[in-house]
């Protein structure tokens, strides 16, 4: 059964007709084009299709195009203008925080997503005092980052690529 | 996966309506736990009523002076809500606890509660699950056990061909809070607005393991209440886990403790990994109400609490191993709530 939506997908528009089947991981992939975010497990485990969805980090594989109509979705793709590298990719890089760089766009964006989420205080498992505001000491990007996974076990340095990132804000 | 209608109604009424219009008919909040249960084929509805924008998406301030959580409130703004860290820190504690940040962002408050047990027969739908499949059996007796229940469940040991039989956990950690915390539960159905206590929604297997909770079809969950609770300001939630961050509880214990002095004045304990239900441990309330704030006294009150507990055998060495564990770990969670009243 079809539906019809419209998406913003790094800075892009896009009216479609979907069956209501379809997740937002298979619509960008396939139907879009955009490979950015991956299909790790596609069950929510991985993270491999982390993107910014409506101003948050969110998992693409678990959320049906249908029920987010109206969406603004930006992937690793779309953090910064074409030709320029965000500094949470920036960061990335000077740290060399991967491997083979499968898990990397959903690193990147769940990397993005964290560092907004500490910048209003939002605490984590790792916080000790919950009426403080966080830091981003070692423990709190790791946990912070947990949804993550990385086969190349790339941990030792994507904890501090997210550190520098989050100090140049 | 099974074709689906889809629906977004103009509000919750109509949503009630139109899921109770269609007995094969599901409610879509955040999706983490129902969109993977559509791909798995653990759940194969005909039509699909999406009410995340439906329901509200604050937490308001209630005269007595609790809270008021909409349905829509993700796990992630509860837990980072400043009135939720101050005032009921055990409820934070138990939000961050839960999944991922990721998750976190989607999942809501109203679903939370509602989603399935993560019993590897359940969502595998090759093996026997009476609660996937009602008379089917259960796969689970016998086979890997170490995610499973050991309060709630009969003393003999299971009949894995009978159709009563689940041993099956709730796998939400808010939900051990909100038993604590003696939360309200909001609902909209179709004959009308009720509320319920949060202790009386989840039910044990009893003759029907399909049914995780008592509400009826078309049932929707419209706001968590919280009502004001001054010791909570002293509680926390304590998960232990095979991980140290992003995977379910082995065992998890939710407590709130008032000591006046060396005597424990009033106190709220719930477990979590160990039951159908996220389960409120009344026994070792009443045990702890009124006597010694010690070390001794917690462990009481836990093995009481426990007495009645039957550890499940399985092909992984069964989980008896929870029975110490949960004992160990309610006695340590008390006593590092009176250790904080006295620094």
């Amino acid at each position: 059964m079809d539906a019809d939506i419209r998406l913003t997908v790094d800075g892009e528009l896009h009216e479609l007709t979907v069956d209501t089947r379809t997740t937002l991981l298979d619509l960008l992939r396939e139907r879009l084009g955009n490979t950015s975010p991956k299909k790790g497990c596609d069950h929510g485990q991985c993270g491999a299709c982390t993107v910014i969805l409506d101003g948050e980090r969110a998992l693409l594989c678990l959320a049906l195009a249908v029920a987010h109509d109206g969406a603004e979705i930006t992937t690793a793709n779309g953090l910064a203008p074409e030709g320029e590298l965000h500094p949470v990719q920036q960061a990335f890089l000077d740290h060399d925080a991967f491997q083979c760089g499968y898990c990397t766009p959903g690193q990147v964006c769940s990397a993005v997503g964290l560092l907004s989420e500490v910048d209003r205080g939002w605490p984590s498992h790792a916080t000790a005092d919950l009426t403080s505001d966080p830091e981003l000491s070692d423990a709190e990007v790791s946990e912070r980052m947990s949804g993550n996974l990385c086969r190349c076990a790339a941990y030792a340095t994507i904890t501090p690529a997210v550190q520098q990132a989050g100090g140049a804000r | 996966m099974k074709p689906f209608a889809f629906a977004r109604p103009g509000s919750v009424a109509e949503a009630v309506r139109e899921v109770s219009a269609e007995p094969n008919a599901v409610f879509l909040g955040g999706g983490t736990n129902l969109v993977d249960h559509l791909k798995l084929g653990v759940a194969r509805p005909d039509l699909v009523v999406d009410v995340r924008t439906l329901t509200s998406r604050e937490t308001t301030d209630t005269a007595d002076g609790g809270l008021l959580v909409g349905a829509a409130v993700s796990n992630s703004e509860l837990a980072a809500d400043r009135r939720v860290r101050e005032h009921y820190p055990v409820l934070a504690q138990a939000l961050l606890a839960g999944a991922n940040g990721q998750l976190r962002n989607l999942a809501t408050v109203g679903g939370n509660p509602l989603q399935r047990t993560r019993c590897v027969y359940f969502q595998d739908v090759t093996t026997a699950c009476n609660k996937r499949e009602p008379g089917s059996g259960c796969a689970a007796v016998g086979g890997y056990t170490r995610y499973h229940a050991v309060l709630g469940v009969p003393a003999a040991l299971p009949d894995a061909t009978a159709a009563d039989t689940c041993i099956a956990t709730h796998p939400s950690d808010m939900a051990v809070a909100l038993a604590a915390l003696d939360a309200v539960v909001h609902v909209l159905g179709p004959q009308g607005a009720r509320t319920l206590p949060f202790r009386e929604l989840h039910r044990l297997p009893g003759d029907d393991p399909s049914r995780d909770t008592v509400l009826g079809h078309g049932d929707l969950v419209t706001a968590i209440e919280l009502p004001p609770l001054p010791m909570a300001a002293r509680s926390t939630y304590r998960k232990v886990r095979d991980r140290a961050s992003y995977a379910f509880a082995l065992v998890s214990v939710a407590a709130a403790l008032d000591v006046d002095g060396d005597t424990v004045r009033d106190v709220r304990l719930a477990l979590g990994g160990v039951a159908h239900v996220p389960w409120r441990a009344t026994r070792a309330e009443e045990v702890l109400r009124g006597g010694p704030a010690t070390e001794h006294a917690f462990r009481a009150a836990a093995e009481a609490e426990l007495a009645a507990a039957q550890p499940q055998p399985g092909v992984d060495g069964g989980n008896g191993f929870k029975i110490p564990l949960l004992t160990r770990t309610i006695t340590a969670t008390l006593r590092d709530l009176t250790e904080g009243a006295t620094s």
